[in-house]
């Protein structure tokens, strides 16, 4: 059964993977490109050193992300406020950090506890209003993501919480002391950022809470079924509310890695549509850390690749049409595969029963 | 405690005696105008009721108003559209690119039937297939964002547009209504107080008027009309409502979802393709701008009517038209709303009902401070209004609302 369980999770999202591939191709030769080419390409360019640094930093983000939205997802929320959350953490940590004055390793600290208040707090709101109010966390999420944006775009003004560095046009927070940054380390010749091994921290924190924790178990459980979770004596909406608010928590880290060992201030620079990434990605990594790991990876490597298509004479946004049909086909894979499950058990079950009427007679 | 509910469901009852007749509608809504006229004779600014702002605002509520009546088609049918805004970009794109080869009305019509075949996508998965309805929108608006930009950076740049914007479009011809619009026009210029400003609102919808929008505009009564008063609405009602009872009394659920869901789509493109052929005339990378998000929340804001969507488009594109033009008229704006709130305060005290009374006479209090202290309202918070004001009408009167019963839910045909 666990064998079984395995297979499937790894052929299916192999399956979408290549199933998009194919469809990929397919607008490729319409546009007279040679597809085999063309994945050449992107592979040796994707694989090479300096760019693989750069996907490595952008694994970081997009896998916490990732498992904010896994998180979710345990608890059948679809936490589309990832980029809200990631925003209103990412700003407060940059506004606080560059506030105080700390020794070094607190001062990091504080800032990605800001951070993750400021996130968790964020996803509040939608909590609130799905326990309390009965509001689809969708519909609530997206407005606060709207909401978030025009907020930190308004406190970013000049005259509130924002400069305007010299020769530049972006405005930007205050920047980070020294004490706040978090150091990078020398790996195929590049500097990649230290906040990876925080990620790998939320990833293994994540596993041992789901698996190994009361907590994580009550979760699991009223994700399964909120009714028979509740009438076991777990506070089944409280857990909505606490999960709701720990993703917003791990959301609010999304955008750390790039702020504390890189930018070391906020700007409006700061790339959106973490929501649908994050979701994408533990869609693809069945919400297990080391496959969103994966998929975080995949994510990254396709959108680093991207431009070198310019030179073959295809518009790199080939690949977000590549990643849109990756997450329809591994969805599409999941149900159908779940369905042929379900007929495999009805029948066995059927099959039994049949048996045992014979053997009675 | 029984008197209690019972003033309860006296009060309910007033209040919709009070909001229900027509008569009483349109005592209303001069009454607003009237605080309109009055607010802008004392602070000068003119611009809202000008005739530019109400025709400006009929053309920003357009795209709105396609997404809203697109989301209400898919949600009483039961399915939530989430894809709207991807199914505007297709709209956009195909409208620009039509257009183009063909002229504008070729333009509307590819953009039409691209648009129903983005419905009929988002059908197939969601209903045939079955998948989570909020990842099939989702993904949709990805794969249309990303296929817009890809084909725009393949078919554009040869034939002179650029890899984010198209060539331009001729425009639909606009016509001004003969003998209305002058006689308006007049009236507007001789600054009577009250009879002036109405005179240049409807000054605004009737000059340069497009048949397009009249067009568009139709669709309300008759999406209206559908939904109660022809077979083919109440079933989808009735597969909005409970899909199961539905399906027993023989009623094809999936084929109803499948109609619904694609007219949806072809609904919210032609929203799209409003703002590349008749708003401007270009299609233009993110041109969309969350429009199809905000037509999701006419929906909500709306209650699940098409009367209430069209109003929630309005005034949701007004607010968009208020955005271009001038940062005064926003804060008169304030003024009016604190001038309702207040006159609320009043009508709800003499009833006797303090929690309400209290809440708008705080509002009331709000706006005060706000238009003593506050000197430009920030842009920022005008653009996201629209998503504001759905979640406080979300927060505070969800027990109001009326949404499909089963919008969003998945359903097999056989299952429980």
């Amino acid at each position: 059964m666990k064998k079984d369980r395995i297979f499937w999770g790894t052929v299916a999202p192999l399956a979408a993977v290549v199933s998009s591939l194919l469809l990929v191709s397919i607008i490729l030769i319409l546009r007279g490109a040679n597809p085999i080419e063309i994945f050449q390409v992107m592979i040796s360019y994707g694989f090479d050193p300096r760019n693989l640094v750069s996907e490595l930093n952008q694994t970081v983000a997009y896998y916490l992300a990732g498992v904010a939205a896994a998180i979710g997802f345990k608890m059948l929320l679809f936490n589309i406020g990832i980029d809200g959350q990631y925003r209103m953490g990412a700003f407060f940590g940059a506004v606080v950090g560059a506030a105080v004055s700390l020794p070094p390793v607190l001062h990091v600290l504080l800032i990605i506890i800001t951070a993750m208040l400021a996130g968790g707090l964020w996803a509040a709101i939608a909590g609130y209003l799905k326990v309390r109010r009965g509001v689809s966390e969708v519909i609530s999420n997206i407005m606060l993501n709207f909401i978030a944006a025009a907020i930190i775009a308004f406190l970013l003004g000049e005259e509130l919480l924002g400069i305007l560095p010299e020769g530049s046009q972006n405005v930007q927070t205050r920047p980070i002391p020294l004490s706040g940054q978090m150091p990078t380390f020398k790996m195929f010749n590049g500097e990649v950022y230290s906040f990876l091994f925080v990620a790998i921290f939320v990833g293994i924190a994540y596993w041992i809470m789901l698996n190994k924790t009361v907590f994580g178990f009550n979760l699991r459980a009223t994700g399964l079924s909120f009714r028979a979770a509740r009438s076991s004596g777990v506070n089944a909406p409280g857990m909505i509310f606490i999960t709701t608010v720990l993703s917003g928590a791990i959301a609010g880290l999304v955008g750390l890695g790039t702020l504390l060992s890189d930018t070391h201030s906020y700007s409006m620079a700061f790339p959106s549509g973490f929501a649908f990434t994050g979701l994408s990605l533990a869609l693809l990594g069945r919400n297990h850390p080391v496959g969103i790991f994966f998929a975080a990876f995949l994510w990254s490597f396709l959108e680093r690749a991207a431009p070198v298509l310019e030179y073959e004479g295809v518009p790199p946004e080939i690949v977000i049409v590549m990643q849109g049909t990756i997450v329809l086909s591994i969805v599409i894979a999941y149900e159908v595969v779940a369905r042929i499950n379900l007929r495999q058990q009805q029948r066995a079950v059927g099959k039994a029963n049949v048996d045992l009427v014979k053997e009675s007679k | 405690m029984a008197t209690e509910s019972k003033v309860h469901v006296k009060s309910i009852g007033k209040a919709k005696i009070l909001f229900k007749s027509p008569a009483r509608i349109t005592l209303l809504i001069a009454g607003l105008f009237f605080i309109l006229a009055l607010v802008e004779s004392l602070t000068g600014a003119t611009d809202i009721s000008s005739p530019g702002t109400s025709g400006a605002t009929l053309r920003f509520a357009i795209p709105l108003l396609m997404a809203g009546l697109g989301g209400l088609w898919a949600e009483r049918a039961g399915v939530i559209n989430i894809g709207l805004e991807g199914m505007m970009i297709v709209g956009t794109w195909t409208a620009a690119w039509f257009g183009y080869l063909h002229g504008p009305l070729m333009g509307f019509v590819a953009a039409a039937i691209f648009g129903l075949a983005s419905g009929f996508f988002h059908a197939i998965l969601t209903v045939k297939i079955g998948i989570d309805q909020a990842v099939s929108g989702l993904a949709i608006n990805l794969i249309a964002a990303g296929g817009a930009r890809y084909l725009s950076g393949v078919f554009f740049p040869p034939v002179g547009g650029d890899r984010t914007v198209s060539p331009p479009v001729d425009s639909f011809p606009t016509f001004t209504i003969p003998v209305i619009a002058p006689i308006l026009e007049s009236i507007d210029a001789q600054n009577i107080f009250f009879i002036s400003n109405l005179a240049g609102i409807l000054h605004g919808l009737t000059k340069d008027v497009s048949l397009v929008t009249i067009a568009l505009l139709l669709l309300v009564p008759l999406t209206s009309w559908i939904l109660w008063r022809s077979k083919f609405g109440l079933r989808m009602r009735f597969s909005g409502e409970n899909p199961m009872a539905a399906e027993s009394l023989g009623i094809n659920v999936y084929r109803i979802r499948y109609v619904a869901i694609s007219v949806s789509g072809m609904l919210a493109s032609l929203g799209g393709a409003y703002l590349a052929l008749v708003a401007s005339s270009v299609y233009r990378e993110g041109q969309t701008a969350g429009r199809g998000f905000i037509g999701l929340a006419t929906v909500i804001f709306g209650n699940w009517k098409p009367g209430g969507v069209f109003a929630g488009s309005i005034l949701f594109g007004f607010t968009d038209a208020l955005r271009v033009r001038q940062s005064e008229s926003v804060m008169s704006l304030i003024m009016v709303a604190g001038i309702v709130a207040l006159v609320l305060s009043i009508f709800y005290s003499i009833n006797r009902r303090w929690k309400p009374g209290l809440i708008s006479g705080s509002l009331a209090l709000v706006a005060w401070w706000i238009h003593q202290r506050v000197d430009v309202i920030p842009q920022e918070f005008v653009t996201v209004f629209p998503n504001f004001a759905t979640l406080i009408v979300l927060t505070f009167l969800a027990q109001r609302l009326t949404p499909p019963a089963m919008a969003g839910m998945p359903y097999r045909r056989g299952s429980e």
